[in-house]
């Protein structure tokens, strides 16, 4: 059954017990998305320190495979720099978007390799990356905001 | 679809005979399960007879209706207008009153944009154009596609939105909305495509007649399941999808009163449904070639023409009766176990065969996907109807839809499933 492959222990214990979870202050951007075929949603939160990502919080509804892949996420990105987050998240999308084709380098995605099975399932994939795409999206706003507002963020460190 | 179709069911070697007809039905997925396909109300399966008169139609008669005096030309148009008029008395309506479109989509698009278009189109359409502070009134459970276009002509003529709620229990709620004199349009759905729930049509094309305005009917879910007759139900228009009904992707039905046809200006131009064309321009046809520019679908037609031939073979009060019960063992069953909740009526009144529900807090796509690994296949989203599913406080749902092929064996598959889902996602008793 292909079905213990995708729900995973760790999937399921992420899902349970979801990692960083909630909107916490301080935060640089926040990015909301949204699923439109089943109506899932995330508003995501980065806070940078530097070229680290310092936090990440969250306030999801979703399903079992978008909510721990966004806890996993923030495992695998907060302490880190933005260009190793980088790195992990297009490890990650290639993973899920391979059809089961790319083997998931497990230095790079750690417990995220647990997401091999969704690749799977075509219909999965847009759930284990709405996450991510917050991620990408609230990194971008921070790092416009920083240049934009320079004078104000080195003021405030 | 209400509480008095419980005779005539189909019995076992009829509904063995039906699925015989169904080559679909007997394939496996996800490992060798047997296909328990429960998503009619998103698409139904097709029957050899469809797929055998849009193939014989292709092989033999093949031509561009409307256009052309060769043989081919005369045997396609003849195969499209027989398509039309067995569809029209499928429906209770005049050959002239069914005008083909894309889909229901495309349907209930056409009457939304020929209304902005009486703006401009002068004589008898005059009286159909909406100006700032009119209402259109639609309710709370109504898909997506007869809500978006309903909004965007708001947006189009200063029109303003209205909508009846819905009940706890999946009713229409007459008294949240009172009708007005600036009230144009009334659009409602004859069964919602998430609840099964049936609104109290007669009552609402009462409503809607007193103030005068236009009746628009979302007949998607109704028509494939329960005899329908538009000119019974007195409604101006109706929409439904060939695809629903065990007809042909690509075809859909527009019904209007030839009255209001004949009056109203068209929503596509270009070739087939004109008149007169001059470079100054342009007269059209009357209805229904007004509303079929270009060269149509013909094997779509000729297909939905033959789906209807099928249902009407088997009868569709034998169709509602047998879907009555599947949808009673649905509910009896879905309501006894633990942790499932139903989205709408949990009764048979006044219902068809799309029953939605939650089974404790798993997200739809995670039961969904139990489902699908035991060979199950549902629906599992907002099913295009997410304002209804956030007012019952949810992103989205599971949703089993049946049609005249599914077996009670199969409601079973889907109960025992269910319990799968729970004991996977350890949802507590």
């Amino acid at each position: 059954m292909k079905l213990e492959q995708m729900y995973q222990e760790i999937i399921l214990d992420h899902y349970r017990h979801p990692h960083r979870s909630g909107l916490r202050e301080p935060f640089d951007a926040e990015s909301y998305q949204i699923n439109p075929t089943c109506g899932d949603e995330v508003t995501l939160r980065v806070a940078l320190d530097g070229d680290r990502v310092a936090d990440v919080s969250y306030d999801a509804i979703g399903c079992s495979i978008s909510q721990a892949a966004t806890s996993v996420l923030t495992d695998l990105v907060v302490g880190r720099t933005v260009a190793e987050s980088a790195t992990t998240m297009d490890a990650f999308m290639e993973m899920v978007q391979s059809r089961g084709k790319v083997e998931p380098d497990e230095k790079v995605l750690e417990d995220a390799v647990a997401f091999a099975g969704v690749s799977q399932y075509p219909s999965r994939v847009k759930c284990a990356l709405l996450g991510w795409m917050a991620f990408k999206d609230a990194v971008g706003r921070a790092e416009a905001g920083s240049s934009n507002n320079g004078a104000q963020r080195t003021e405030a460190q | 679809m209400t509480g008095q179709l419980t005779t005539g069911q189909l019995n076992a070697s009829e509904l063995e005979k039906i699925r015989a007809d169904f080559p679909i039905l007997s394939r496996t997925v996800r490992d060798s399960r047997p296909l328990v396909y429960l998503d009619s109300g998103a698409t139904s399966q097709r029957p050899r007879q469809v797929l055998d008169a849009e193939r014989a139609f292709l092989e033999q008669h093949n031509a561009a209706v409307h256009r052309g005096a060769h043989q081919l030309a005369e045997e396609a148009t003849d195969a499209y207008e027989s398509a039309r008029a067995r569809i029209a008395a499928f429906v209770g309506a005049e050959p002239d009153e069914v005008v083909f479109t894309k889909n229901a989509t495309e349907a209930i698009n056409l009457v939304a944009y020929a209304l902005s278009n009486s703006a401009v189109a002068g004589g008898a359409a005059e009286r159909f154009a909406l100006a700032p502070g009119d209402e259109i009134v639609i309710t709370e459970m109504e898909h997506h596609a007869n809500l978006v276009p309903w909004q965007e002509l708001c947006r189009r003529t200063g029109a303003v939105l209205r909508w009846y709620q819905v009940t706890d229990d999946g009713r229409l709620d007459l008294d949240s909305l009172e009708l007005s004199e600036r009230t144009k349009v009334v659009a409602f759905t004859h069964q919602s495509n998430v609840m099964g729930t049936v609104p109290p049509v007669a009552e609402l094309v009462r409503r809607a007649r007193a103030v005068g305005a236009l009746t628009v009917l979302d007949a998607c879910q109704s028509v494939p399941h329960t005899p329908v007759d538009f000119a019974a139900l007195d409604v101006d228009f109706a929409a439904f999808s060939g695809h629903k009904m065990l007809g042909p992707s690509g075809v859909g039905v527009l019904y209007g009163r030839r009255e209001l046809l004949e009056a109203l200006p068209p929503f596509l131009t270009g070739g087939s449904m004109i008149e007169i064309v001059k470079m100054e321009g342009s007269t059209y046809a009357p209805p229904p070639q007004r509303f079929e520019a270009g060269v149509p679908m013909t094997s779509q037609a000729v297909g939905l023409g033959a789906a209807v031939d099928y249902l009407s073979a088997i009868g569709m009060e034998r169709v509602a009766a047998h879907e009555y019960a599947l949808t009673e063992q649905a509910l009896t069953g879905l309501s006894e176990i633990d942790g499932v909740r139903i989205i709408g009526p949990s009764d048979c009144v006044d219902r068809g065969g799309a029953v939605s529900f939650m089974i404790g807090d798993v997200h739809a796509h995670d039961a969904g996907q139990v489902l699908d690994d035991l060979g199950i296949a549902v629906r599992a989203s907002h099913h295009c109807a997410w304002p209804l599913h956030r007012r019952f406080g949810i992103a989205a749902s599971v949703r089993a839809s049946f049609a005249v092929y599914n077996t009670p064996a199969e409601i079973d598959a889907l109960l025992a499933g269910v319990q799968e889902v729970r004991r996977f996602f350890r949802v507590p008793a």
